[in-house]
């Protein structure tokens, strides 16, 4: 970790509750991070997903397994990191949501949200053996004019450190 | 803010007025109990009000989904009004915005309904 990075870590309990628990943490640290309004939402939306993806289909909503959610923040980007205790799972067996024969379906469209609301983002085996999302969005330019409202407008919390 | 559920006569037509965020848990629990409750009272034609509905996850996408398909199995109509800007987008890139009739007036949507 370069100097001034950020990191936060947290086990969550697998339960309906902790979806809402991560989203409002990863809120607090995007707009700390000076991501605007829009970004905002598109990263908690995220972060609810990835929650409700180890939730459901990683932990299988067993209460004995864990999930954990790690926060980074380095010079260039915010990077978010669920991890289950489950099976894991290759990305190229999901089906399509927008696959004519999956438009009503009436799950799985999560990967599909965290993939269209993030820059980057990758699922790989974590040290659990589990599935870890690994999802990550660019810092705003706090020099730069926001188009989404706040973004850029605060100052960059990698300074304050 | 948690999912509230109100519902009224429009004719033939029953408008369900949504406020909150339809997401994971009690909020996807109570659309689909408050459809199946209208399916169960024979009230087939459905419009949700989402004008006051700013927050959708996949689940509660999942929720909306499952209720049109339930509706449309009984021979009956689900649709959609008021759609705010979020959940406009996130019917459009989930291509669900085709699927679902969304109307921006009540007196034409209750119209619609055949």
């Amino acid at each position: 970790m370069a100097a001034g990075d950020k990191h936060l870590e947290i086990t969550l309990e697998t339960q309906v509750e902790s979806v809402n628990l991560a989203e409002e943490m990863c809120l607090r640290v995007a707009e700390a991070a000076g991501f605007g309004e829009d970004d905002c939402y598109r990263i908690g939306m995220s972060v609810r997903e990835g929650v409700i993806n180890a939730f459901h289909y990683g932990n299988q909503e067993r209460p004995e397994k864990k999930i954990h959610l790690a926060v980074d923040i380095t010079s260039e980007k915010l990077i978010i990191r669920v991890l289950d205790e489950g099976t894991g799972f290759t990305l190229a067996d999901v089906p399509d949501p927008l696959a004519e024969e999956n438009l009503l379906s009436t799950s799985g469209r999560g990967i599909f949200l965290m993939r269209a609301f993030m820059d980057e983002f990758d699922v790989v085996t974590g040290r659990t053996g589990g599935a870890e999302i690994v999802m990550s969005k660019k810092l705003p330019d706090p020099s730069a004019n926001s188009s989404n409202g706040q973004g850029g407008q605060q100052s960059n919390p990698r300074q304050e450190a | 803010m948690a999912l509230r559920a109100t519902y009224r006569d429009a004719g033939p037509v029953t408008v369900v007025d949504l406020s909150g965020r339809i997401t994971l848990g009690d909020g996807s629990a109570l659309l689909r109990k408050t459809i199946r409750g209208l399916l169960e009272d024979q009230r087939k034609k459905i419009l949700l009000n989402l004008a006051d509905v700013d927050y959708i996850d996949s689940s509660g996408i999942g929720e909306l989904v499952s209720g049109f398909t339930a509706v449309k199995n009984q021979g009956g109509e689900l649709k959609l009004l008021q759609l705010t800007k979020k959940v406009r987008d996130l019917l459009q890139i989930t291509k669900l915005y085709t699927v679902f009739d969304v109307y921006s007036d009540e007196s034409a949507a209750i119209r619609s309904f055949g």
